[in-house]
């Protein structure tokens, strides 16, 4: 019950966080002077095609930028009727890209939850190549074992992203005969999902997963086992070996437990600095997620669509550590009765 | 008779170094305690971690043999296979540590840590397991056992948790216990209750006991057999009577010397007329926390740390807080010195001169307070942690100068090492770090840098009681010297009514918030007349083993105020008033 109270209370925050992001986001993306839309009506007045000016000076009424700034903003999120009533994010409108003259929604369709995975995908990874590594370089502190995974750990640090793209794509597909950029086949793309679409995703993923996620699996490795060797020193660790418990036993029950929070935490962070990170690595691998649109709308000052995909990042990060945050209190006693009478 | 654990001629050393432990040699007796005892650094504790082969990973025993004997066989420990190893720990020899608060995995229910015992080694059934692990919290003293076997560590006090790891160490009914400093982390009467749940125990379970102290207060009421370590060797070993009331060793002798004792009855002296040049004086100082009730809206709980506190401290005197872990004391010592502030109606007043003004410690400007904290230092209680291990102890000594802007860079110096030479150490220490030093010089080493200002209070917040007994003797000598050269006035906090005795002039316990009695030690001791004080006195362990602590004496005043005779009884948050019984003795009760 508790547990319940505490996620419903959280959830409440994050909303009104997101509507906090929301006003960040709105005031960068108009920071920079001008718009794409007065920026393209100089251009067609410079060359003279009046025509092209009524369109421009049209979009601008509709999509009401010749409003001031707050009220575009409650339109735009939907707090205020716009020229059609309201239709902000709230309703489900995600806006108007200018760059590509088709609806936001229509642009990042497919990408939005092909972004999902493959971050995701990308999270399953580290956590799955961290905690064992991590666990085993800590239990077998200062032997080859620790060395050789400290070694292979900060190479996967330290080298490029796009670089390691460009040669798991190269040998993936000599060896092993991986497909080469995407994350479909190209027969599939804009087919209604099917076993053989899902099976030509998931080979797609592999590379990719395996570049995203090398570099946080190398940090979050090294983090562990930082953790486990604090708490390895610990008076409770003795305890246990003293009651007769079998060294690997204790290490799962004990350490690893306490030394797993950090460890949980990271969920929100990992989420954002991922999708960020792995913008330079979609455009490299040609992959369709969501990274290139905003690089491309946000170098043409493509307001809704660099406002919607910021948004959209918001929302995952804060939905990470909303997940972070409650898995914490189900893990840690000393958080969930935090307050409550002793 | 065939002893039930045997070590012989056992050597210890850590890679190249000389042996840490040297051929030592003793048996335990079944049904019976044997003491290991010692300062720290003896060897005592890797000696009894040796039992159990639970040592750091670097240490390599070279030599000796630790024999088990059972009842059909005799198990050598030293060369039994690990997984045989495992079946005895906990099952069969089982061990209590030193630090309640840290020895208990804080995410995991007690019961869950209980039990486990059981399920490693009885191949029990969870239920099966549970039953006998509430008959043994019952048996431990726990009011509520189904209650703690769901409560996680962090929820019990420090006593409570020990109680909790010696059932977890029972709940198997070993045949040998080590009690490696059960009690050090605890407060005398919490001490005493402990060290008395453990002699019970071992009489209806007939198990024998390794207890490692370096208290010969508690080796006199626990131990038939004592081996004294010095150094990794022992110095000598017997009955517990005789070494005790006629030590054959110096070394012993000097152990028994430095134990702090409770002194001697004799009649009071009349106290010497109330001195009117006070230093400091607490009026009517309280201090309520308010705590915050949890998530939601419900009203925050209120914590009176302390309550209605009026101290006097004359000129060149010592003045001793006496009281267990949240009595109130630190609190009224950070009131007193002005790190936070008491509640509304309360002041404390401070006279840095005999006929100079006196200021209010708590309505001071910017440069009175500067002003102050020349006056009024501090020394802290863990040597070990108040030292910053990056700085040298000449920038930690001039530091104080530095930030008072106080004299040339070689005044300063000249300064430093001349404060060193008068704490006993050497002037050539000052480019020193402070891991170099040993516990006992780290807090010559704070009291120094505590003298650099110059300061006429200072405030010593449980000086001696991270250290061991023989280095206690000195640091208190210490503080007397240096009181009397430089006509420094004291304020004393402690939990240890021995180290107080002789120090301090006057004596004022604490309970809940409250000062409960106030006398010269001397009325304090000779005539007792407050349940919890008569209670901590029974509770000093003391070296002498024809005096047993007092086991119905420190339940009957250590227990709630709730639960004190009628007199004394305190009613919810109404408590009987402070009234002097004789002059200069004041007892909280109704009249």
């Amino acid at each position: 019950m508790e547990i319940l109270r505490y996620a419903i209370y959280r959830f409440g925050t994050m909303l009104l966080t997101l509507w906090v992001v929301s006003i960040l986001v709105f005031v960068i993306i108009n920071l920079p002077p001008g718009d794409y839309l007065s920026n393209q009506i100089a251009e067609l007045r410079a060359s003279g095609q009046s025509a092209g000016v009524a369109k421009a000076e049209f979009l601008r009424s509709e999509y009401a930028l010749d409003k001031p700034l707050w009220q575009q903003y409650l339109i735009w999120v939907g707090f205020l009727p716009g020229p059609h009533g309201f239709s902000g994010l709230i309703q489900g409108n995600f806006g108007w890209s200018f760059e590509f003259d088709l609806p936001v929604a229509e642009i990042v369709g497919d990408t939005l939850w092909l972004t999902v995975l493959v971050n995701l995908a990308a999270v399953l990874f580290v956590y799955m190549v961290a905690l064992p590594l991590g666990v085993l370089a800590a239990a077998r502190a200062r032997s080859w074992v620790d060395y050789t995974s400290a070694f292979v750990g900060y190479l996967g640090l330290a080298t490029p992203n796009f670089l390691l793209a460009l040669i798991l794509f190269y040998y993936g597909h000599r060896w092993f005969d991986l497909p080469i950029g995407g994350l479909m086949d190209p027969a599939f793309e804009g087919e209604p999902m099917s076993w053989d679409k899902v099976k030509s995703i998931l080979i797609h993923l592999i590379v990719p997963t395996f570049v995203i996620g090398t570099s946080g699996a190398s940090a979050m490795m090294q983090r562990l086992r930082a953790n486990m060797l604090d708490e390895l020193g610990k008076p409770y660790v003795e305890t246990a070996v003293a009651k007769g418990m079998s060294p690997s036993r204790m290490l799962a029950k004990y350490p690893l437990r306490v030394a797993f929070n950090p460890f949980v935490a990271d969920i929100g962070n990992l989420l954002p600095s991922m999708i960020s990170g792995s913008v330079l690595v979609s455009v490299v691998l040609g992959l369709q997620t969501i990274g290139p649109t905003l690089l491309t709308a946000l170098k043409t000052q493509d307001l809704f669509l660099s406002g919607f995909v910021l948004m959209f990042v918001a929302l995952l990060t804060l939905i990470g550590t909303m997940i972070s945050d409650v898995l914490l209190v189900l893990l840690d006693p000393r958080i969930r009765y935090e307050g409550r009478d002793a | 008779m065939t002893p039930l654990l045997s070590v012989e001629n056992l050597s210890i050393g850590f890679g190249e170094e000389d042996p840490v432990v040297q051929s030592v040699s003793f048996d335990v007796a079944a049904g019976q305690t044997l003491a290991l005892v010692g300062e720290s650094g003896s060897g005592k504790t890797i000696t009894c971690r040796s039992v159990l082969r639970i040592l750091p990973k670097a240490a390599q025993i070279r030599s000796g043999s630790i024999t088990l004997n059972g009842k059909d066989r005799a198990i050598d420990l030293l060369t039994l296979g690990e997984r045989k190893m495992r079946d005895l720990r906990g099952n069969q020899i089982s061990m209590i540590f030193q630090e309640p608060m840290r020895s208990l995995s804080p995410l995991h229910r007690i019961g869950n840590q209980v039990a486990e015992v059981l399920w490693l080694h009885g191949r029990k059934s969870e239920r099966e397991a549970k039953k006998e692990v509430l008959e043994c919290f019952e048996r431990v003293g726990f009011p509520d056992p189904e209650r703690t076997y769901g409560s996680y560590p962090f929820e019990l006090s420090g006593g409570m948790r020990q109680r909790a790891m010696i059932a977890m160490a029972m709940v198997a009914k070993p045949k040998l216990l080590i009690a490696d400093e059960p009690t050090t982390a605890l407060d005398v009467t919490t001490q005493a209750q402990v060290l008395g749940l453990m002699k019970d125990l071992q009489r209806d379970t007939g198990m024998a006991m390794i207890l490692v102290t370096h208290d010969l207060g508690v080796v006199a009421n626990m131990a038939e057999q004592v081996v004294v370590m010095h150094k990794g060797r022992v110095m000598e070993a017997g009955a517990a009577e005789p070494l005790l009331s006629a030590p054959a060793h110096p070394y012993t002798q000097a152990l028994i010397d430095a134990a702090p004792k409770v002194p001697e009855a004799t009649a009071a002296t009349p106290p010497a007329p109330a001195s009117e040049d006070l230093i400091l004086e607490l009026k009517s100082v309280s201090k309520t926390y308010s705590m915050r009730a949890g998530k939601g809206w419900r009203a925050p709980s209120l914590i009176s740390a302390c309550r209605d506190i009026n101290l006097r401290l004359p000129r060149g005197k010592t003045l001793a807080i006496v009281g267990e872990s949240g009595s109130g004391k630190t609190t009224a010592a950070r009131i007193a010195l002005g790190a936070e502030a008491p509640d509304p109606g309360g002041e404390v007043i401070f006279r840095p001169q005999t006929d100079g003004p006196a200021t209010k410690v708590h309505e001071m400007n910017r440069a009175a307070r500067t002003a102050f904290q020349r006056e009024a230092q501090m020394v802290f209680q863990d040597p070990y942690s108040s030292l910053s291990p990056r700085m040298r102890i000449l920038d930690t000594m001039i530091e104080p100068l530095e930030i008072h802007r106080i004299g040339r860079q070689e005044e300063r110096r000249a300064k430093a090492a001349d404060m060193l030479e008068m704490v006993g150490l050497g002037r050539d220490m000052l480019l020193r770090y402070p891991h170099a030093f040993s516990g006992g010089q780290r807090q010559r080493l704070s009291i120094a840098r505590a003298l650099m200002l110059d300061p006429s209070l200072i405030v010593c917040d449980e000086p001696t009681s991270a250290l061991d007994v023989s280095v206690q003797e000195q640091i208190l000598c210490l503080l007397e010297e240096i009181r009397d050269e430089r006509n420094l006035s004291y304020l004393f906090i402690s939990h240890d009514l021995a180290v107080v005795a002789r120090i301090a002039d006057e004596v004022a316990v604490m309970r809940r918030g409250l000062v409960v009695e106030q006398a010269p030690p001397e009325a304090l001791f000779h005539n007792p007349q407050h349940p919890y004080t008569k209670a901590l006195i029974a509770a000093q362990p003391e070296p002498n083993i024809h005096r047993p602590i007092n086991l119905k004496l420190v339940a009957q005043g250590a227990g709630s105020p709730e639960s004190w005779p009628e007199d004394f009884r305190f009613s919810g948050q109404e408590a009987p008033p402070l009234i002097p019984v004789e002059p200069g003795h004041k007892v909280r009760c109704h009249a």
